[in-house]
């Protein structure tokens, strides 16, 4: 049932601007999935290897910036009197670098991630990301700080015969993000089953056993670690030509906050998981907008976490697995079962 | 007969506690070598510094000439030498075919494009690597339970995962610990004759084991350690008859009373 | 030399509240192997109950103290109970994430309440500072600073003086064998995360009438917690204590020298330099393989 649902959601995403034309929804849309391409990258790290990174939106922001200044340009000093003057040029350019960085800084996170385990990962994950938004606060000459960077231009696509055409409206810009979410989950799809995938469940269910059988811990935390930070910061970049400003509050715990509820109330470790819980908590603001306040919502958030966590602590996808499952043994019974009663 | 693994005047500390004293001895090519001794005599510990789990504080390790004093776990793997587990053998949340599969790891296709992509080589590469899992799985005679998750299968046959795992490896040399711990006497039966086909294939091995009628059985030489050190090293007869060995399992006044039994074992 | 001197003694008030913090999540990582993500709330949630009780209630600033105080206590004993007492067989990121949704709960809940503008709490202490030689503090900084050293030789007692710590000692060292030997384990976790609470809205019930009280005000002192416990050692009260003295010296010296935007940096930074020296932490356990 669950290996239906991706193919499925992405035909009735498709198909979904020809019915819905209101814009605040397509917008809620648009911002869902830039999200939950973040929430399935994160799933590569947290639900497929196991490491609880809760640094993630560090890359989602760094793309955002790297994206943003690639199109816009800069004019920074640096010590020694060195100055570094960028004229600015086209954010697809900007998509590009910010994949780049943001699998750079993914593939160091990636190495430390072999030597720092447990709630100590966690806490360093945090601080990076924290310093990271400190450093957006304070470069002013680079940043703007909290002034914010501005009139980021929309992301342009080089057409044939057209040249490079700019995405200004909101259905272009919809299915510019369903194509990118579409792609990334095709690549984790990929990973995940492939021989890398295996030995990340390897090492997550049994580390020792996988380092007897000749897996490399490090090489295989760090491949996901890049891939995973890439993705989120290709996301970053997108939600910087779409909503076109930026300040360093881009960083923020919260966001992190928003993508782990995602991943792990959809279930952590799936494919569907980070679908469903993306698109659940991405349009659930939504839903809660006519009925109380942004703070209200947070308190809504904050209790479903902790729900979830008690009542599936696998999440909506494997619940949902395991009662389909337990269906169809109660439709078809167990022969072994059966002879096994009688005495 | 040459010597494939070479324990050197092996020493182990932990702060203040000696695990290990002076452990010397070779296992030959192609040989069943047991390592006997009673619990907390330092064979686990003896595993983990031979797979470099741990790193000995004095002598060292050779594997087929090589010193492997600087080699990380998944790099001793590589170079042929494959562990079992005493206690978690197997990849609980996967099918046991899967779980052959992560212990064919290193023979699935390398190369990124090829796992980003479903090219011809890989795919090559992945049909020829579930071939290889059914024929492992089919030699441990679990071939029935394929599909089913590891961790629902009964502990004797969540042994044989484990067995099945470091075959996959493809190694030179096997370490068993404990492999038919919660076996029954049929699943035992069954599991000596696996390990001597392996053997008859060019495979050394080395195993620690507490069934003494199956270490008996199935030994070419064996070595037997107490409190860290190595008091005794024999074909199966000798160690039989060996005074210090009775005397480490039994205790000295209980040995020349026990000597007889242990013989008839 | 004398603008150093004034960092020092910026730094030693400041670091008594630090040590206050680190040491209540010392307790609770230490003994009950929890990521406690309340920590900041909890903070932000002594900072209002001591703004509730000397503003709305009107008590005198030095009753409200100690009602800010047992209202942590208080809350720290209903998180326990309610939310981690169930999960006691749960692994670390299952309760880690349950605390990170209950820290939201009371955060959005204060904001919600108090709205996001900052309120100031009065206090009775004269606005001059002392001045001493080339050094000057405010009373009210002053007598924080006693305050937080008062609270931590208090808890010093608690831990080594009375039969409620010689039971959450022996909890911290195995849990297991304290229950054997009879240790009512479930209470001393409910007592252990009420005080390491109650000292977490110590604290902010403190440095609340210094600065101002908002309801984010939490977030950064939870991050410096952490850095203070890693400094420190898991479970170390004394090496909270330093850590909180340290982070607060190498705050003020960052902001004196380098910076004063990367003040908060320092923090981070920290813990990222220790745990790349010490990869573990200070005090890791080892792992049976096999």
């Amino acid at each position: 049932m669950t290996r239906l649902l991706a193919p499925t959601l992405l035909v009735v995403l498709a198909a979904l601007p020809l019915v819905l034309k209101d814009p605040y929804l397509v917008n809620a849309l648009i911002i869902t999935g830039i999200f939950t391409i973040c929430a399935m990258s994160l799933n590569l790290l947290l639900g497929f290897t196991g490491q609880l990174s809760l640094g993630h939106v560090a890359f989602f922001g760094i793309g955002a910036y790297v994206s943003a200044l690639t199109a816009l340009g800069f004019d920074v000093g640096l010590p020694f009197g060195l100055r570094v003057t960028y004229e600015g040029g086209s954010p697809l350019v900007g998509f590009g670098l910010a994949i780049v960085v943001t699998g750079l800084a993914g593939y160091l996170i990636g190495r430390l991630s072999f030597r720092v385990r447990g709630a100590y990962f966690v806490i360093v994950t945090i601080s990076f990301a924290e310093v990271v938004r400190l450093v957006a606060l304070n470069w002013v000459e680079l940043t703007q700080g909290p002034l914010a960077l501005t009139s980021i231009p929309n992301m342009t696509l080089p057409l044939p015969g057209l040249g490079e055409v700019a995405l200004r409206t909101k259905i272009q810009n919809y299915y510019l993000v369903l194509a990118v979410a579409t792609l990334s989950y095709l690549v984790i799809a990929r990973l995940v089953g492939s021989r890398l995938g295996r030995a990340m469940r390897g090492l997550k269910e049994n580390e020792s056993l996988a380092l007897s059988l000749g897996i490399n811990a490090t090489r295989t935390l760090t491949i996901a670690a890049t891939v995973s930070a890439a993705m989120a910061g290709a996301a970053g970049s997108l939600y910087a030509h779409y909503i076109r400003i930026i300040d360093p509050d881009v960083f923020l715990f919260s966001y992190t906050v928003t993508m782990v509820i995602m991943v792990v109330a959809g279930g952590k470790g799936t494919l569907a998981g980070p679908l469903v819980g993306g698109l659940l908590f991405g349009l659930l603001p939504v839903a809660l907008r006519p009925v109380m306040a942004p703070e209200a919502q947070w308190i809504v958030y904050g209790a479903i976490l902790i729900a979830i966590l008690f009542v599936m602590p696998k999440g909506i996808v494997p619940a949902l697995e395991a009662l389909t499952r337990r269906r169809v043994a109660r439709a078809e019974p167990n022969p072994a079962l059966e002879a096994g009663a009688q005495p | 007969m040459t010597a494939i693994l070479s324990v050197e005047h092996v020493g182990m500390r932990f702060g203040g506690l000696t695990a290990i004293s002076d452990l010397h001895f070779h296992v030959r090519e192609g040989e069943i070598l047991s390592l006997i001794g009673p619990n907390g005599a330092g064979k686990t510990t003896a595993f983990n510094i031979m797979t470099g789990f741990l790193k000995p504080t004095q002598g060292r390790v050779v594997f087929r000439g090589r010193d492997l004093a600087q080699t990380r776990p998944n790099e001793i793997a590589r170079l042929g030498l494959a562990r079992t587990f005493q206690r978690t053998s197997v990849f609980a949340d996967d099918t046991v075919r899967d779980n052959v599969l992560i212990g064919l790891h290193r023979f699935a296709c390398p190369d990124f494009m090829d796992r980003l992509l479903p090219t011809p080589r890989a795919r090559a590469a992945e049909k020829a690597a579930r071939a290889r899992a059914d024929e492992i799985i089919d030699l441990v005679g679990l071939a029935q339970r394929a599909e089913e998750k590891a961790g629902a299968l009964s502990y004797g046959e969540q042994r044989l995962i484990g067995f099945a795992l470091a075959l996959a490896t493809a190694p030179r040399m096997l370490l068993l610990d404990e492999p038919v711990s919660g076996m029954n006497a049929s699943e035992t039966q069954g599991f000596v004759r696996l390990v001597r086909k392996v053997r008859d294939e060019g495979v050394s091995i080395l195993l620690v084991e507490h069934d003494m009628p199956m270490v008996m059985e199935v030994s070419d030489r064996i070595v037997c350690l107490n409190y860290g050190r190595l008091i005794a090293e024999g074909s199966p007869a000798e160690i039989r008859s060996d005074p210090a060995v009775i005397e480490a399992y039994l205790g000295k006044s209980a040995a020349r009373l026990e000597h007889k039994e242990m013989a008839d074992a | 030399m004398d603008q150093f001197l004034q960092h020092l003694v910026n730094a030693s008030v400041l670091g008594g509240t630090y040590a206050l913090l680190g040491i209540g999540l010392t307790l609770i990582f230490g003994i009950m192997n929890v990521v406690n993500f309340t920590h900041g709330a909890i903070y932000t949630f002594g900072a209002y109950a001591m703004y509730l009780a000397a503003v709305a209630l009107g008590l005198n600033f030095f009753v409200a103290l100690p009602v800010a105080l047992v209202a942590g206590l208080a809350m720290g004993a209903l998180i326990e109970f309610a939310l981690l007492r169930p999960l006691r067989r749960s692994d670390i990121d299952t309760t880690m994430l349950v605390m990170i949704g209950a820290g939201i709960i009371l955060q959005s809940g204060t904001l919600w309440i108090f709205g996001g503008v900052a309120k100031a709490v009065p206090t009775p202490f004269p606005d001059a500072p002392l001045v001493i030689g080339p050094v000057s503090v405010s009373y009210v900084r002053l007598f924080v600073f006693c305050a937080a050293l008062a609270l931590i030789a208090l808890t010093y007692f608690t831990i080594n003086g009375t039969r409620l710590g010689r039971a959450m000692r022996a909890t911290f060292q195995d849990h297991d064998t304290a229950a054997l030997m009879g240790v009512n384990v479930s209470l001393i976790y409910t007592a252990t995360f009420a005080i390491g609470s109650a000292l977490a809205a110590a604290a902010g019930a403190l440095l609340g009438p210094v600065y101002v009280v908002f309801p984010q005000m939490g977030d950064l002192a939870a991050v410096k917690a952490f850095a203070i416990v890693i400094l420190g050692g898991l479970g170390s009260i004394s090496g909270a204590t330093i850590g909180g003295f340290i982070l607060a010296f190498a705050e003020e010296i960052g902001a004196g020298y380098i910076s004063s935007g990367y003040r908060d940096a320092m923090g981070f930074l920290i813990i990222i330099a220790v745990l790349l020296v010490k990869p573990t932490g200070l005090f890791a356990r080892a792992e049976r393989i096999g």
